[in-house]
């Protein structure tokens, strides 16, 4: 790690927090990028991967519940913590630090819509595909 | 016009350190974000690529752990160009022990930083400054930067008016953030700026090139802070960058006497490699620093920023240039630019920092009682050491020495914190066992205090 360098260096593949964790702080991406996993059952799915600069692990500090998603570094990542009291007595002093967060939500928001419209789509496809070729068969 | 900014209004800034980038910065920003064009220009007569006083704003140097957090969070990630070394943890040195407190998380979120190119020695430059680096941000969003000084101001028609030697230019809002170590003052009072001035005091800052190896292995990753019983000395720190470390001094006028007699005690004696002689680096200044803020640092489109109006007491000053460099900002685009304006809105931002300096004028009478008085001292110390020794236990007094000397908590939540019984019944027992002659010494010695050198 260079001597100048902020945050925390996490190894690749290294946990920065996990799933149904209690949130106490969210994360600034100083470099590298990590992955954001949602764990159901067995199964783990990658819902995005954030890159230098980014903020992630902000829900928790809003809504106070358990973490939603795990975030892991991919390759060597630095990240800085920033802890939740210090923000939110921030955030009172200075209401526009939430500014960019609201702007990082909206964001997340727009591409969520994006990929739930694609969504959406995918099965409207492949049931109309199978009418389709039946009726060339009739 | 009238006195809100509207599309096209001109802002001029004199002064572009900290307070004057951040301000446009900020400015420039928030009008964006009302899709509102503004024509910002910022008087800067320094180069701070420059090494040595001509691209100095003579600081210690340290971006504190709760501005590096606010600026991350703010889109404005300091980069390793700029950071010279990431601190992690403090040492804190009395003559007979010295101790070491780490960050929460172990993290390295305290920024060393140089303001300008660096000291006037300097053969290779490696890093940038932090001064010309929030002044690009500035101009990367727009900001014209005009490299002059304003030698006079004046009125037109009820706008302020800056007269340069190729003519003149009026301006909608004019910002000060000139500091309090220019004459700036003289040119705020030609607007009509009354009452008091900041009250100030001379510092004293030297940069010793020992080469990064050494720093390396002496100093690491850690400032290191005296505990020390000096009349008018209430901080020094040594802190490690580069192949520099600054020494900072700050207190009551400090000269030469005293800062030779800095040097010469066992404790910074004991910091230093064994091979290195005491004295004064070639880049040295003693500059003024602000101790009481300014009594009114605003008229109708005028307002003043960072020193040159209120500074939080010898820690965290870009903190303070950040808080009202911002809250200035928020209030031209967001209500508008009379002194009411600033009254209601930027005022309040202002007063916090004054009054909590209210505060930690009062810490730092108690915290000179408590150095003059060896079992105290050490007590204080000797808590701190056990906390650290102990992962998990409560870690009363090394919060409140971290928050102190990082300048990472405001004065007012530290002094409150001091007054839980628990803080005072173990420092009254810490201190009683630090004076307890050879029968503590043996107790300490059991509980293992964890000093590190």
């Amino acid at each position: 790690m260079e001597p100048g360098a902020l945050g925390r260096e996490y190894e690749d593949r290294e946990v920065i927090c996990r799933q149904g964790d209690r949130g106490d702080c969210m994360y600034v991406i100083q470099s590298g990028t990590v992955d954001v996993l949602h764990q159901d059952g067995g199964a783990e799915v990658l819902v995005g991967t954030m890159k230098a600069g980014e903020i992630v692990g902000e829900m928790a500090l809003f809504d106070r519940q358990p973490r939603s998603a795990t975030v892991r570094a991919r390759g060597a990542a630095r990240v800085l913590t920033l802890d939740k009291r210090a923000f939110l007595r921030r955030v009172h002093e200075d209401p526009s630090l939430a500014f960019r967060l609201l702007e990082t939500m909206s964001q997340r928001i727009r591409a969520l819509n994006t990929e739930l419209a694609s969504l959406k789509q995918a099965p409207a496809a492949t049931e109309r595909e199978p009418a389709r070729l039946a009726g060339r068969r009739g | 016009m009238g006195m809100l900014l509207e599309d096209g209004s001109r802002v001029g800034v004199i002064g572009g350190g900290p307070a004057g980038s951040l301000f446009a910065y900020f400015l420039l920003t928030f009008a964006q974000r009302m899709d509102m064009p503004l024509s910002v220009d910022i008087y800067e007569p320094r180069d701070f690529s420059k090494p040595g006083p001509a691209g100095c704003n003579m600081c210690g140097g340290i971006v504190s752990e709760s501005l590096v957090q606010a600026l991350a969070v703010d889109g404005i990630n300091l980069p390793g160009s700029i950071v010279q070394r990431g601190i992690d943890s403090y040492v804190l040195h009395s003559e007979r022990e010295s101790i070491r407190i780490d960050t929460p998380l172990r993290e390295k979120r305290i920024a060393a930083i140089h303001r300008g190119g660096g000291p006037r020695d300097i053969s290779e430059r490696t890093w940038g400054g932090l001064d010309g680096y929030l002044l690009k941000l500035a101009q990367d969003l727009g900001a014209n930067v005009v490299p002059t000084r304003v030698g006079e101001v004046g009125w037109d028609d009820g706008r302020p008016r800056v007269k340069l030697k190729d003519g003149e230019r009026t301006y909608d809002l004019l910002v000060g953030a000139t500091g309090v170590n220019s004459s700036g003052w003289d040119l705020w009072e030609k607007l009509g700026f009354e009452g008091k001035r900041p009250e100030t005091t001379k510092a004293y800052i030297t940069e010793l090139n020992l080469g990064n190896r050494t720093i390396n292995e002496t100093f690491g990753n850690s400032m290191h802070v005296f505990f020390l019983d000096m009349p008018r000395l209430d901080c020094a720190a040594i802190i490690p960058k580069g192949d520099y470390v600054t020494v900072c001094l700050l207190g009551d006028d400090i000269d030469h006497d005293l800062v030779h007699t800095f040097f010469e005690n066992p404790a910074v004696q004991r910091a230093f490699p064994v091979t290195w002689i005491a004295g004064e680096g070639a880049c040295h200044c003693s500059p003024k620093i602000n101790l009481r803020e300014a009594s009114k640092p605003f008229v109708d489109r005028v307002v003043l920023i960072g020193d040159c109006g209120a500074t939080r007491l010898y820690k965290d000053g870009i903190g303070a240039a950040y808080r009202t460099a911002k809250a200035a900002a928020r209030t031209a685009v967001f209500s508008g630019v009379t002194a009411s304006d600033f009254e209601k809105h930027y005022l309040p931002a202002y007063e916090l920092i004054a009054r909590d300096n209210r505060f930690g004028r009062l810490i730092f009478r108690v915290v000179h009682r408590v150095k003059a008085f060896p079992p105290l001292r050490h007590g204080a110390l000797k808590m701190a050491a056990r906390e650290q020794a102990r992962p998990g236990a409560s870690r009363r007094m090394s919060i409140v020495l971290w928050d102190m000397f990082t300048g990472s908590a405001p004065y007012r939540e530290i002094f409150f914190r001091t007054l839980d019984p628990r803080f005072w019944v173990r420092f009254g027992w810490s201190s009683i066992r630090a004076g307890g002659g050879r029968r503590g010494k043996q107790m300490e010695a059991a509980h293992g205090t964890g000093s590190a050198g």
